[in-house]
């Protein structure tokens, strides 16, 4: 707290009051979108958690996420959303069609590359909605990934799919 | 038009409905624990999102109101499922794993759930010998 007040003269009033004008703007949108429905009223109140809840969360992430292409991100979205389709169908073809015996389950280690903890963590959540693969714990330095796989018939090749497809993608993606 | 709209609407909550199932049955028939999480984390989003885009689609094209929020549900969906999955599997590493039966992290430190970052590791470390 003591520290808060120290830094408080450094920072302009919008740094104190709106830490993450694009956090609020996207929180609002969210409410209005939930309501399904535009009035005024509800604009207000998506206003003020917009505003709150950066706010108390700020010590979170005392940075903005630094992102260096949208279109980019926005690229990356839907690959991964076909790609979630895909890891559906697959899976479900496993659960259905296999014999339990036939899967091959394994931990396998993924050396990370990227270092910008937003990168780190939508890697996580990539690996784990996608093809037969739960990202299940991060090395306590942050620069190795434990995965665990449904099926791995080849621990290699499914590293350098995860280090190509996704993780070269989101190195240009994040700064 | 509605025919057709009808019938991807159908199509799209049997798929929405069968890959829930399948969710829910590889949770039953997998073996092991980490196995079963592969299940509900994958097919059961595609079955909920099937049936959220049927949802929006009927709203759209039936009732002729625009309903957006299911892409929330959507998003909010694949936000926390790799979180919850994640919990799980460190709960199941804490309990059923060791350092040793672990693959390597290759790299100085151990995996998170053992070990603490490194500079806390080093402080700990000189706490102890003094």
């Amino acid at each position: 707290m003591s520290e808060a007040k120290a830094t408080a003269d450094s920072r302009s009033l919008r740094q104190r009051w709106l830490p993450h004008p694009l956090l609020t703007v996207v929180l609002t949108g969210f409410w209005m979108l939930l309501l399904n429905d535009f009035s005024m009223g509800g604009l207000v109140v998506g206003l003020a958690l917009g505003i709150l809840i950066p706010l108390y969360t700020t010590s979170f992430w005392p940075t903005p996420p630094r992102i260096k292409s949208y279109p980019k991100a926005t690229a990356y979205f839907f690959l991964v959303l076909w790609d979630i389709v895909q890891a559906n169908i697959q899976v479900a073809y496993w659960i259905l069609f296999w014999k339990n015996e036939q899967l091959k389950p394994k931990f396998f280690t993924v050396p990370l590359d990227i270092r910008v903890p937003e990168g780190v963590a939508t890697l996580m959540g990539t690996i784990t909605m996608t093809p037969g693969t739960v990202s299940s714990d991060l090395s306590a330095d942050g620069k190795a990934l434990l995965v665990h796989g449904i099926h791995v018939p080849d621990e290699a090749a499914m590293i350098l799919n995860i280090k190509t497809r996704y993780e070269a993608r989101l190195l240009e993606i994040f700064r | 038009m509605t025919l057709i709209a009808e019938i991807v609407i159908s199509l799209l909550i049997v798929a929405g409905g069968f890959f829930a199932f399948v969710g829910s049955f590889g949770l039953i028939k997998l073996p092991e624990i980490m196995q079963r999480l592969h299940a509900p984390t994958k097919a059961t989003t595609l079955g909920v999102g099937s049936v959220l885009v049927a949802s929006m689609l009927y709203f759209l094209v039936i009732e002729g109101i625009p309903s957006i929020h299911e892409l929330v549900i959507t998003l909010f969906l694949f936000l926390t499922a790799p979180i919850t999955a994640n919990f799980v599997a460190k709960a199941y590493i804490h309990r059923r794993e060791s350092p040793k039966s672990l693959p390597l992290t290759n790299r100085d430190a151990g995996w998170a759930t053992f070990d603490p970052p490194p500079d806390q590791r080093t402080a700990g470390e000189e706490r102890g010998t003094s």
